[in-house]
């Protein structure tokens, strides 16, 4: 089939700039590195100071941002198939903001906790709030409606944020707080992402092995009961993946407004709107928006860094606008 | 023969009881068609008969089994469902939206095999809507993006078919083409056909078999000339109709009719 192959064609490119894009978030920066440093850090053991720096301050910041960024932009595409809401994203459905409650509450309560620790935190957040918002939208009978779940998900939000923020006060750790989720991809360390790396890996597979699932959902509800689908078991299956990729990505980066929004409707306009091909591109173009807006941070200003949710806000809404007003293939 | 039946039904939806104590056999490899008023419980009914939505009390019976028990992928090989004016699938085209048809055959990633590519075709080249393929769903007309949701439905390859109100929104001609379609499969390859309708000439003329609900209660059933009188009408839409004959089908029609006052 002709779109098969173009698919595998496109995958196949968005690949090609991803690894043009992590070669040049690993060159270029505060201290200057060359290629064939890169080279030797990531296939050798040789080791000098631009060796170090790539191997314990920028590869594992790069791979942290591969990893927020794809976590963020697949669970953002499935929550917009699973909610048919093209506006759903991590933040505006709960997830985000519950993780970033359960951190403010974790760090006040047990200040000795270890990153598993907030990490586990992290994702009992994001799934209370998560269920909070799904909740509250299908409250009424009859599931949740696309417009519901954007009320409910901005009234639970904005609750979280002030929880988060009164505990902040309260106990005297706004700084603390702050720092771990707008400090985004700064002194990301290996430990931390072991810990993290198994949970997106096993979230982005499920995923995958859901995306047939989550097409036929996309259409309609009632469409994939009467496709024999068990609808019931899909969400539940699709919240657990959401859940997992949203709390790892607030775990590892603090809160990334914007990605899980953006990159899915980038991605539809280039691979349309079967959910087999949407997750893996969107995986992919994820890693390299994070990459990119990674590597503005930490270049257009240095040495000095510009914090990278601006690069992403920055970034994003031109090219948002574009997509909107291309319209076509996204929702409409 | 009745392959599906259902007794003592109730359905609710929260609080609200839409239908209360129905029972009902579906004659096979018939058509069947449904008519009441706005309201009466005809779409929930079929939504339940297909187990989309549940049922409160009571079992719906299909081959022997209670499809609420029945695992729900076998249930999509015999039952295929066309939702009240299907949800607009922005992106997706025709091929890809027929072969949707195919899922409850399907495993793991759901790769298509030659098998599965000719079932497609089928549908396309019954439905006329083959030319329209690699087109995108949202840009056909509301006609041809009806047979192409038709198209999925016969993709299913069920012996069973529902529709709700398949003619919605279509002109005289496009309604037309679209009976005679299912007719035609009906007549040619045995399916069994359970629609709404809105139009009750259209009810009569293409059924074997008629429902008349009201108030989630079923009327009347029976053939045609046993459901198409004066007195069923009365009942379900408080009108006073004028039931003829047609000259070239010899089913009844309704000719013309009034509101009965203060009813």
């Amino acid at each position: 089939m002709p779109t098969k192959f173009n698919f595998f064609a496109k995958l196949l490119m968005a690949f090609a700039v991803f690894v043009l894009t992590f070669t040049a978030a690993l060159a270029f920066g505060a201290a200057d590195i060359g290629l064939n440093d890169i080279r030797l850090a990531l296939f050798s053991n040789v080791s000098n100071d631009a060796i170090s720096v790539i191997r314990e301050i920028r590869l594992p910041r790069e791979l942290a941002a591969i990893l927020v960024g794809a976590a963020l932009a697949v669970s953002g595409a499935i929550m917009q198939g699973m909610t048919r809401n093209p506006l759903a994203d991590p933040g505006l459905l709960g997830l985000t903001a519950g993780a970033n409650a359960a951190l403010a509450v974790t760090l006040a309560m047990i200040p000795a906790a270890n990153y598993f620790g907030i990490m586990v935190a992290c994702f009992i957040g994001a799934a209370v709030g998560g269920a909070l918002v799904f909740g509250l939208g299908s409250m009424k009978k009859g599931g949740f409606s696309p417009f519901r779940i954007v009320l409910a998900g901005a009234a639970i939000s904005a609750f979280l944020t002030a929880v988060a923020e009164g505990i902040g006060l309260y106990f005297k750790i706004s700084k603390d707080i702050s720092m771990w989720t707008a400090g985004g991809l700064i002194g990301t360390t290996w430990g931390q992402l072991q810990v993290i790396f198994p949970f997106i890996l096993i979230a982005m597979i499920v995923a995958l092995l859901l995306s047939r699932q989550l097409s036929i959902l996309s259409l309609s509800e009632e469409a994939a009961i009467g496709l024999g689908q068990n609808t019931n078991r899909t969400k539940a299956m699709l919240f657990v993946v959401i859940t997992a990729l949203a709390g790892a990505a607030v775990a590892l980066a603090g809160n990334m407004a914007f990605v899980g929004l953006l990159v899915p409707h980038i991605v539809r306009a280039i691979v349309g709107v079967d959910y087999r091909h949407i997750i893996p591109m969107s995986a992919v173009a994820g890693a390299i928006f994070m990459l990119f807006a990674d590597l503005m941070g930490r270049t257009i200003n240095a040495p000095f860094e510009t914090p990278v949710a601006a690069i992403v806000a920055m970034l994003g809404l031109p090219f948002f606008l574009i997509i909107v007003r291309k319209g076509g293939r996204t929702f409409t | 023969m009745v392959r599906l039946s259902a007794e003592h039904l109730d359905i609710s939806y929260g609080d609200r009881t839409i239908v209360k104590d129905l029972s009902l056999a579906i004659p096979d490899k018939k058509i069947t068609t449904i008519i009441g008023s706005n309201g009466c419980g005809k779409s929930t009914l079929l939504k339940a008969l297909t187990r989309v939505i549940p049922h409160q009390a009571g079992s719906i019976v299909l081959d022997g089994s209670d499809i609420a028990k029945e695992n729900t992928k076998k249930l999509a090989r015999k039952i295929a469902i066309l939702p009240q004016t299907p949800e607009n699938a922005p992106g997706l085209t025709v091929g890809e939206l027929v072969s949707y048809g195919r899922f409850p055959y399907q495993t793991g990633f759901g790769r298509l095999s030659a098998e599965d590519h000719d079932i497609i075709n089928w549908a396309l080249d019954v439905t006329g809507t083959q030319f329209f393929k690699y087109h995108p769903v949202d840009a056909l007309s509301g006609g041809q993006r009806q047979r192409v949701w038709i198209a999925m439905a016969l993709a299913q390859e069920t012996e069973m078919i529902f529709l709700d109100e398949p003619t919605t929104y279509l002109d005289m001609a496009h309604q037309l083409e679209i009976l005679e379609l299912l007719q035609k499969l009906n007549q040619e390859q045995e399916r069994t056909i359970v629609m709404v309708l809105h139009d009750l000439n259209q009810a009569a003329r293409f059924a074997d078999h008629m429902i008349a609900m009201k108030n989630g209660e079923i009327i009347k059933a029976g053939t045609c000339d046993e459901v198409m009188t004066a007195e069923v009408l009365k009942t379900v839409f408080r009108i006073d109709a004028e039931i003829g004959l047609d000259p070239r089908t010899q089913k009844p029609i309704c000719i013309t009719y009034n509101l009965i006052k203060g009813a």
